[in-house]
C-alpha cells in the first residue's frame, strides 16, 4: 500500500455530558463512506479518554462534538494533554452549538477545524482527507518516548 | 405540455411520504367522518379534546428556561410571568440531567450553561423564590433523576405550607426516549421504569393534578426521525408505560388520565398538523382497546409542542423566527395544549431576554391577530388533511406490529430497533440536502457570505463559582449523620419494593444532595451502557 | 540501524506510543515495521492467546471488558485486539467494539487497539499476527483477541491464538447443526452469553451434545465470567503440560 492508500484512521466520539449523537454518527458513516477508518468512542467521554484512546489507536486526528457548551473548556483540554504526551501531532476538529467568536478563539488555541449544524457532510470528508497531505511518514511520528522513560 | 410539466418528480414530504398533485373525494372513499373524526372532545378526539378548544381557553404558551443559578432563573421566570407567559418551563444543566453535582469534576464546564444547576433543595428553593407554586403550573425537563428533582419540588410546596393536591405541573419523566434517543439515563431500563411508576403511583395517591411523566416525541423527531416514527414510538412509549403501571396494580383510570404527551412540530405544515389529530385518535383507540378504560378521560392525548430545535440554522439566524411561526402555527391547527416557541439564537446558544420575548410574542400574535383560533379543527375534511392523518396512522400502526412482534420496547431498545431507524432516516435526510434535493435557506441555497451576527447569551464564570460556593457551604452546614442515616434509607427501600418517593423527600429534606442520591441508587440498581447503533 | 534500536527498546519498555505507531507500521506493510517485528521474534514470552469468536452481537466485547476486569485483579496486564470488518467497497469501518470495554480507560496496564481487516478473510486483519507479537514484547501477559462477527467463514482465530473461546447468544435452533463444522470445530470451549434470557438453558443443553465445556454467562453484570477464566486456565495448563511433555 501506498501512503495515500493507508486508511486514515479517525477518533470519532462525544465529550462532555450531553447526548446528542445524530450528528457524529452522521459523520462517522461518512468517513467510513469515504474509505477511512473510524473508531467510534460513543458518548460522554472525558478528554483524558479520549486522548488515551487517540494514542492507543493511533489515530491521525480526533473529531469531537460538543453540543452542552462546554467547548471553551473541553476541547482546550484535549489539545493540552495532547500535547503532555507529545501526541500534538494529532489533529482536533469539532462540531456543535459553538458561536462564532468562540470558533475564533478555539481555532487560536490549535482546534483545527469547526462545524456548525447544517454543514454538507462532504465539507467535514473534505477537510479530512485533505489530512493525507500532511500526514508525516510513520517513522517520523513515533516521538522521542522520553516521557515514559 | 408546459401546463402539466412539474418542478419536481416526486413531491414528497419532509418524512419522505409522497404527495400527489391533487387529492379529490377519491382519496377518502371508505372514510366515514363519524368513525374518523367523531365531535370535538369525544371519542376518537381526532378533532381535539375539549368541545371548545381554544374558544374557551387559549393554549398554554409555556417558554422553556433556565440558564446560571437558581437566583438567575429565577429571575428570568419572574420576567416572562410579568410578560403575559401562563406556565413555568424549567430547563437544568447538563450535570444535574445526569444526576450530577455541580462539583463533581465531570460537571467542570457545564454546570449553567443548557440550563440552571439544581444540586439541593437549597437550590429548589432560590429557584421558585417568591413564585407561588398554587398559582402557576411548573413543567420539569428532566427524565433520568426526575423523582429526585420532584422531591424536591414537593418538599418546597411543602414548606411554603402549600398542600400537594393544589400543585400543578408536569414531570418529563420518560427514559424510554432516553435510550431511544437524547441519551441521557442514569441506570438500567428496569429500575428506572420502576421509579417512573414509583412517581406515577405517588401522583395518584398525593398530587392527583400533577402529570407525573410526559411521553415525548420532541427529542425522537431531534434525533432524526420521521414524522411517522415520533408517532409510532412515543404513542408505543405511552403503552409501555401504562403497562408498567397496570402491573404493578394501579387501575389504568387512577392515572392515565394524567398522562401527558410532547410532540414535536416541524417544518412540514401539513404533515405535522395531521400527526397532532392522528396522536389523539390513536391513543384513543389503542387505549380503548388495551384497557377498556371506564373514565373517558383516560383515552384523552393531551400534549405539550414545541417548534424543531433542529430545524434551526446558524446561518441567517434572521430566518428562524420565520419558521418557528410556521411550525407553532401547525402546532395550534393541530390542537396542541400547550406551546414553546423556539427562540432565533438557539443554534448557537441559550436564548437572549429579547429572543425569548420574540418568540413568546409569536404565539402571543397567533393567538390574537390571526384569528385561527376562533374556531375548533378548522381544517378537518380537507381530502389531503384526512388522507395524510389516515397514513399517519396506517404508518404508526405498521411499526406497533414490529414493536409487539420483538416483544416490547425495551426488547426493541435493547435489539437496536428504533435507534437504528431513526439513524437511517437521518442519513436519508442528511444526504438529500447534501444534494440539494431540500433546499434549506441560508444553508445550502440563497446564501450569504455575510456572517449574521447577534446577540448572545453568555453565562458567567461567576454563576459557576456562586453555585460551587453554595454547595460548599451546603455540605458544611447540614447534619451529615442525618445524611448518612436518609442515604441509607433509600438504599434499603430501593432494595424492596416500596414506594420510593417519600424516601427520597426524607433525603432531600436533610439536605442531600441529587448527586449523593445518584450515587447510592447506582450501587443498589447498577449502571448502563448503550448499545451503540452506527 | 540505530532507529530500529530504539524503538525496539521501547517496545520492550512497553511505551504505549511505540506499540501503537508499531502496529500502524504494521498495518501498512511498512518494510521498517516489518524489519522490527523479525528482530523482536527471538525475545521469549510467556502470553496467554486468547481468542474470542462467534456471532455478531453475542456479546464478545463485553465478555472482554469482564475478562478483563479479573486479569487485572490478578495483575497481569491486558492487551486487547479488537478486529472488524473494512467495507469492501470503500475499505472504509466503523470500528465500535471498544464502546464496551471502557471500564479499563484510565488503566495503563490495559492496551485497546482496534484493527479493520483491511480486505483479509478469515475473521482476523493481516496485521493480527504481527500485532499479537508486538504485545508479547511490550510484556502483555494476557492478549485477548476479537475477531469479526463471524457466521458460515471458519476462524483463523485457531492459526494465532492458544485457546478459542466462541462466544453465541441463546435461541441457537438449527444453527447448531451448522455450526458443527465450522465454530465448534475450533472451540475450545463455548460461552453462552445472555443467560439471563429464558431460552438460554436450552441452548446449553443442545451445545452439551457437542461439545464439552459449555458455560453459560450474563456478561452484562459479571455472571459466569469466572468459570469462565478457570476454564481457560485449565485449557492452557493443558497446552503447557503437552508442551513440556513434547520436548
Ligand atoms: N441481555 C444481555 N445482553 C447482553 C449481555 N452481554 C452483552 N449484551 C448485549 O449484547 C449487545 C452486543 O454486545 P457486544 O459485546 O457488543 O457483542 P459483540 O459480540 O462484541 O458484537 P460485535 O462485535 O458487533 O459482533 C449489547 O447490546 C450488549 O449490551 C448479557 O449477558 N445479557
Ligand atoms: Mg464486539
Amino acid at each position: 500500500m501506498t501512503v495515500a492508500t493507508i486508511p486514515l484512521r479517525i477518533l470519532i466520539g462525544k465529550v462532555g455530558l450531553d447526548g446528542h449523537d445524530r450528528g457524529v454518527k452522521l459523520v462517522a458513516r461518512a468517513l467510513r463512506d469515504a474509505g477511512m477508518e473510524v473508531i467510534y468512542t460513543g458518548l460522554h467521554q472525558t478528554p483524558e479518554q479520549v486522548v488515551n484512546t487517540a494514542i492507543q489507536e493511533d489515530v491521525n486526528a480526533i473529531g469531537i462534538s460538543v453540543h452542552s457548551g462546554a467547548h471553551n473548556y473541553l476541547l482546550p483540554r484535549v489539545l493540552e494533554l495532547l500535547k503532555e504526551q507529545e501526541a500534538d501531532d494529532i489533529v482536533v476538529f469539532a462540531g456543535g452549538i459553538i458561536p462564532n467568536e468562540d470558533i475564533c478563539w478555539l481555532k487560536s488555541k490549535g482546534v483545527r477545524a469547526l462545524y456548525l449544524p447544517g454543514t454538507p457532510m462532504e465539507e467535514i470528508v473534505q477537510f479530512v482527507r485533505g489530512l493525507h497531505e500532511t500526514v508525516l511518514p510513520l517513522t517520523e511520528r513515533i516521538g522521542t518516548g522520553k516521557r515514559d522513560t | 405540455m408546459r401546463e402539466t410539466q412539474e418542478r419536481k418528480n416526486p413531491f414528497v414530504s419532509l418524512s419522505g411520504l409522497p404527495v400527489a398533485r391533487l387529492y379529490t373525494k377519491d382519496d377518502l372513499k371508505d372514510w366515514d367522518p363519524e368513525h374518523q373524526l367523531g365531535v370535538p372532545g369525544e371519542f376518537p378526539y381526532t378533532r381535539g379534546i375539549y368541545p371548545t378548544m381554544y374558544r374557551g381557553r387559549l393554549w398554554t404558551m409555556r417558554q422553556f428556561a433556565g440558564f446560571g443559578t437558581a437566583s438567575d432563573t429565577n429571575a428570568r421566570f419572574k420576567y416572562l410571568l410579568s410578560q403575559g407567559q401562563t406556565g413555568l418551563s424549567v430547563a437544568f444543566d447538563m450535570p444535574t440531567l445526569m444526576g450530577l453535582d455541580s462539583d463533581d469534576p465531570r460537571a467542570r464546564g457545564e454546570v449553567g450553561y443548557c440550563g440552571v444547576a439544581v444540586s439541593s433543595l437549597e437550590d429548589m428553593e432560590r429557584l421558585f423564590d417568591d413564585i407561588p407554586l398554587d398559582q402557576v403550573t411548573t413543567s420539569m425537563t428532566i427524565n433520568g433523576p426526575a423523582a429526585i428533582l420532584f422531591a424536591m419540588y414537593l418538599a418546597v410546596a411543602e414548606r411554603r405550607g402549600i398542600p400537594s393536591d393544589q400543585l400543578d405541573g408536569t414531570l418529563q419523566n420518560d427514559i424510554l426516549k432516553e435510550y431511544i434517543a437524547q441519551k441521557e439515563w442514569l441506570f438500567p431500563p428496569e429500575p428506572h421504569l420502576r421509579l417512573i411508576t414509583d412517581t406515577i403511583a405517588y401522583c395518584s395517591e398525593h398530587v392527583p393534578t400533577w402529570h407525573p411523566i410526559s411521553i415525548s416525541g420532541y427529542h425522537i423527531r431531534e434525533a432524526g426521525s420521521t414524522a411517522v416514527q415520533e408517532l409510532a414510538f412515543t404513542l408505543y412509549d405511552g403503552l409501555t408505560y401504562v403497562d408498567a403501571a397496570v402491573n404493578v396494580g394501579l387501575q389504568v383510570d387512577a392515572f392515565a388520565p394524567q398522562l401527558s404527551f410532547f410532540f414535536n412540530s416541524h417544518n412540514d405544515f401539513f404533515e405535522e398538523i395531521a400527526k397532532f389529530r392522528a396522536a389523539r385518535r390513536l391513543w384513543a383507540r389503542e387505549m380503548e382497546k388495551r384497557y377498556h378504560p371506564q373514565n373517558p378521560q383516560s383515552l384523552r392525548l393531551r400534549c405539550h409542542a414545541q417548534t424543531a430545535g433542529c430545524s434551526l440554522t446558524a446561518q441567517q439566524p434572521m430566518n428562524n423566527i420565520v419558521r418557528t411561526t410556521l411550525q407553532a402555527l401547525a402546532a395550534i391547527l393541530g390542537g396542541t395544549q400547550s406551546l414553546h416557541t423556539n427562540s432565533m439564537d438557539e443554534t448557537l446558544s441559550l436564548p437572549t431576554q429579547n429572543a425569548v420575548t420574540l418568540a413568546l410574542r409569536t404565539q402571543q400574535i397567533i393567538a390574537h391577530e390571526s384569528e385561527v383560533a376562533n374556531t375548533v379543527d378548522p381544517l378537518a375534511g380537507s381530502y389531503f388533511i384526512e388522507q395524510l392523518t389516515n397514513q399517519m396512522e396506517e404508518g404508526a400502526r405498521e411499526y406497533f406490529q414490529k414493536l409487539d412482534a420483538m416483544g416490547g420496547m425495551l426488547n426493541a431498545i435493547e435489539e437496536g430497533f428504533p435507534q437504528r431507524e431513526i439513524l437511517e432516516a437521518s442519513q436519508r435526510y442528511q444526504r438529500e440536502v447534501d444534494k440539494r434535493e431540500r433546499i434549506i435557506v441560508g444553508v445550502n441555497d440563497y446564501t450569504e457570505e455575510k456572517y449574521h451576527s447577534i446577540p448572545l447569551l453568555r453565562i458567567s464564570e461567576e454563576s459557576e463559582n456562586t453555585q460551587l460556593e453554595r454547595l460548599t457551604s451546603l455540605r458544611t452546614r447540614r447534619d451529615c449523620a442525618k445524611v448518612t442515616e436518609v442515604l441509607q434509607a433509600v438504599q434499603q427501600a430501593a432494595t424492596t419494593r416500596r414506594n420510593l418517593m417519600p424516601y427520597l423527600i426524607d433525603a432531600v429534606k436533610a439536605r442531600a444532595t441529587l448527586g449523593e442520591i445518584c450515587v447510592a441508587l447506582k450501587e443498589v440498581f447498577g449502571t448502563y451502557q448503550e448499545s451503540a447503533v452506527l | 540501524m540505530e532507529n530500529m534500536e530504539v524503538l525496539k527498546n521501547r517496545i520492550t519498555y512497553g511505551d504505549v506510543r511505540a506499540v501503537s505507531k508499531l502496529i500502524t507500521m504494521l498495518e501498512a506493510q511498512d518494510p521498517f515495521g516489518n524489519a522490527v517485528v523479525k528482530s523482536l521474534d527471538s525475545l521469549p514470552s510467556q502470553a496467554s492467546i486468547i481468542g474470542i469468536t462467534g456471532y455478531p452481537g453475542a456479546g464478545k466485547s463485553t465478555l472482554i471488558d469482564q475478562l478483563t476486569t479479573c486479569y487485572r485483579a490478578e495483575g497481569k496486564k491486558v492487551g486487547i485486539l479488537a478486529v472488524d470488518t473494512s467495507s469492501p467497497r470503500t475499505g472504509g469501518a466503523i470500528l465500535g467494539d471498544r464502546i464496551r470495554m471502557q471500564s479499563h480507560w484510565s488503566d495503563e496496564h490495559v492496551y485497546i487497539r482496534s484493527m479493520a481487516t483491511r480486505g483479509h478473510h478469515g475473521g482476523l486483519a493481516k496485521a493480527t499476527g504481527d500485532a499479537i507479537q508486538v504485545l508479547e514484547a511490550a510484556g502483555y501477559d494476557v492478549i485477548l483477541v476479537e475477531t469479526v462477527g463471524v457466521g458460515q467463514e471458519e476462524g483463523q482465530i485457531i492459526d494465532l491464538a492458544q485457546t478459542v473461546v466462541v462466544v453465541v447468544a441463546p435461541g441457537l435452533g438449527d444453527d447448531i447443526q451448522a455450526m458443527k463444522a465450522g465454530l465448534l470445530e475450533i472451540a475450545h470451549l463455548v460461552v453462552v452469553n445472555k443467560a439471563d434470557r429464558s431460552d438460554a438453558d436450552a441452548t446449553v443443553h443442545a451445545l452439551r451434545n457437542w461439545v464439552s465445556h459449555v458455560i453459560p454467562t450474563i456478561a452484562l453484570n459479571g455472571e459466569g465470567i469466572h468459570a469462565v477464566i478457570d476454564a481457560i486456565d485449565a485449557h492452557q495448563r493443558k497446552i503447557v503440560e503437552q508442551h513440556t511433555y513434547r520436548s
